[in-house]
């Protein structure tokens, strides 16, 4: 009787992962199905590396993947080291009290939605950085990056935090015995350990950073050009596919989308298996 | 305290009465209808949509109808495929697209599409050359066309917007719009822009301008309902609902509506042309 419902749940988890497993395939052979007008004829070279000019029949996705990486890997040169601080602050040489109200902020952070940090980037950030650097309409890559350092932060922070509680506090303890302070058992004995860890976390943000659509949407400005400086403005992918998505749907315009979200549903598998390996390496050690 | 309620509880039901009562003329036609309408599309139809939806559900609670925004393309394009009733447009269908989807086409105002500036800004006029050069990107100063000296940020729409086409055809004659431009995804969102940047300049709805932003006279014609109407104002263009085939039902009562006297009404109230 038990083993009977032990299989019949295990066929059912089993079908649930096919079926998930399943979708997730599915989606990538329609984004590739639709795409193909643009592929035939050897033109998806043309797409990968010129520029974004409709009204001329270019259809380039260039600028935008260049705008993508820029504002993504910006945030990340901005929360990485944020959430380190953080991290450290919370589990390592924190009091009780001080980094638990810490620990509990940042766990409210992390279900914050989206367009709030959106909303409050247009009226709060992007005219300060108007004022600040003087030129420009203040809707750029660091604007944009610097929102999303803050959105991504917080679950960089709660992964730190994991990967360095999971450090055998046998090894901490040891390390203390031999007169080491809380920052030297930090840096000799906690780090190395939790290197793996770090290394997934980073690469799961900078997924989560690569494929938000609507700080990039509402704070970037959205123009279609390579950034050249920190204030230009820029159009990442997901972006683009939200502005175009309402296009005329037979057009070639609207073909490029799916050209955008199959570089960016590749860019994001290729990150998570990324953190995947990174993870069996720990598992092994 | 009951005494002194009682009557003006009376008043208000009364005035509540009187007002509904003098106004249902034109939403006789609702009565005793139920359903659910969809509407979606054109971001600059959207005042109207709500106004009108708004008399029509407070006379008649039975109906429900839903207004979304999305672009012209996404208006004919839903309106084609039968996802929603009704699919606003900012500019005429094209050929091919009322062909493909046999769509109707009722169109019940005029719009000026007006180029703004943020009050704060002194620039008030500007030629159409000038208009070009700035979008071009060949005028990159404010202090060239008579402002201050500070960088001129652009503001454009995204490619699904009707606003767009008809101001990068009328305005800009098809000509180039610079790379540096930021992209707004809709009406609203612009005019919050451009009334939040000092140096900047961009383009919207005729009716949707208030005091947040300052429109700008193009080729020495301020943009304005006496204006547009009659036809001194350059950028135009109409105002455009969608069904797929004949409408019955809720959907025809609602665009029967929009041509009835307090349906013109509520499209001028909102700053547009009546078409009758």
């Amino acid at each position: 009787m038990i083993r009977g419902c032990e299989r019949a749940v295990e066929r059912l988890f089993f079908g649930a992962a096919f079926i998930s497993a399943l979708i997730t395939i599915s989606i990538f052979g329609f984004m590739f199905v639709f795409g193909l007008p643009l592929f035939s004829g050897g033109r998806f070279p043309e797409i990968m590396t010129r520029p974004w000019a409709p009204h001329l029949g270019v259809f380039g996705i260039y600028p935008m993947i260049a705008g993508t990486f820029a504002v993504s890997l910006l945030a990340m040169v901005f929360a990485f080291p944020l959430s380190m601080g953080c991290a450290v602050l919370i589990s390592v040489t924190g009091q009780g009290r001080l980094s638990r109200l810490l620990r509990r902020t940042v766990e409210i952070m992390t279900g914050m939605p989206t367009v709030i940090y959106g909303f409050v980037g247009i009226f709060l950030l992007i005219p300060l950085v108007r004022g600040i650097f003087g030129s420009g309409s203040g809707m750029c890559v660091l604007s944009a990056a610097l929102v999303l350092a803050v959105l991504v932060s917080p679950t960089m922070i709660l992964l730190f935090c994991d990967s360095f509680e999971r450090v055998p506090p046998s090894y901490g303890h040891a390390a203390l015995a031999a007169g080491a302070t809380k920052i030297q058992r930090f840096l000799h004995v906690t780090l190395p350990c939790a290197g793996q860890g770090i290394i997934i976390a980073f690469t799961l943000s900078l997924g989560r950073a690569i494929g938000d659509t609507l700080i990039a949407l509402m704070l970037a400005g959205n123009g279609v050009q390579v950034p050249a400086s920190l204030f230009d403005s820029v159009r990442t992918l997901t972006a683009h596919i939200a502005l175009v998505f309402a296009a005329d749907h037979d057009s070639l315009e609207f073909r490029a989308i799916f050209v955008c979200g199959m570089s960016l549903y590749l860019l994001t598998a290729i990150l998570s298996l990324l953190a995947r390996r990174a993870g069996s390496k720990r598992r092994q050690q | 305290m009951q005494s002194i309620m009682n009557p003006l509880l009376g008043a208000v039901i009364f005035s509540l009465i009187f007002c509904t009562s003098a106004m249902a003329g034109d939403l006789d036609s609702f009565k005793g209808d139920k359903g659910e309408l969809a509407i979606a599309g054109g971001t600059a139809h959207i005042p109207v949509m709500k106004e009108a939806a708004r008399r029509i559900m407070t006379a008649n609670p039975e109906i429900r109808i839903s207004i979304a925004g999305g672009g012209s393309g996404a208006g004919v394009k839903q309106a084609g495929e039968g996802l929603v009733d009704i699919g606003n447009s900012g500019r005429k269908p094209s050929d091919e697209e009322i062909a493909k989807y046999g769509l109707h086409l009722f169109k019940w105002a005029i719009d000026g599409v007006a180029i703004i500036v943020n009050p704060g800004n002194k620039v008030r006029a500007l030629s159409q050359e000038q208009v070009k050069d700035i979008f071009a990107g060949r005028i990159s100063n404010w202090k060239k066309v008579g402002g201050v000296d500070k960088q001129i940020n652009l503001y454009s729409r995204d490619e699904a917007s009707s606003t767009r086409e008809v101001f990068w055809k009328t305005a800009l004659q098809e000509r180039e719009i610079v790379a540096n431009v930021n992209i707004i995804a809709s009406q609203g969102a612009m005019k919050a822009t451009v009334s939040q940047d000092p140096f900047g300049i961009g383009y919207i709805s005729a009716g949707f301008i208030d005091e947040s932003v300052a429109a700008v006279a193009f080729d020495g014609v301020m943009p304005s309902q006496q204006t547009v109407k009659e036809g001194k104002y350059a950028i135009t263009r109409g105002l455009y609902s969608n069904t797929k085939g004949e409408p019955v039902g809720l959907t025809k009562k609602f665009l029967e509506y929009l041509f009835t006297v307090e349906g013109q009404q509520i499209v001028a109230e909102q700053g547009f042309i009546p078409v009758q």
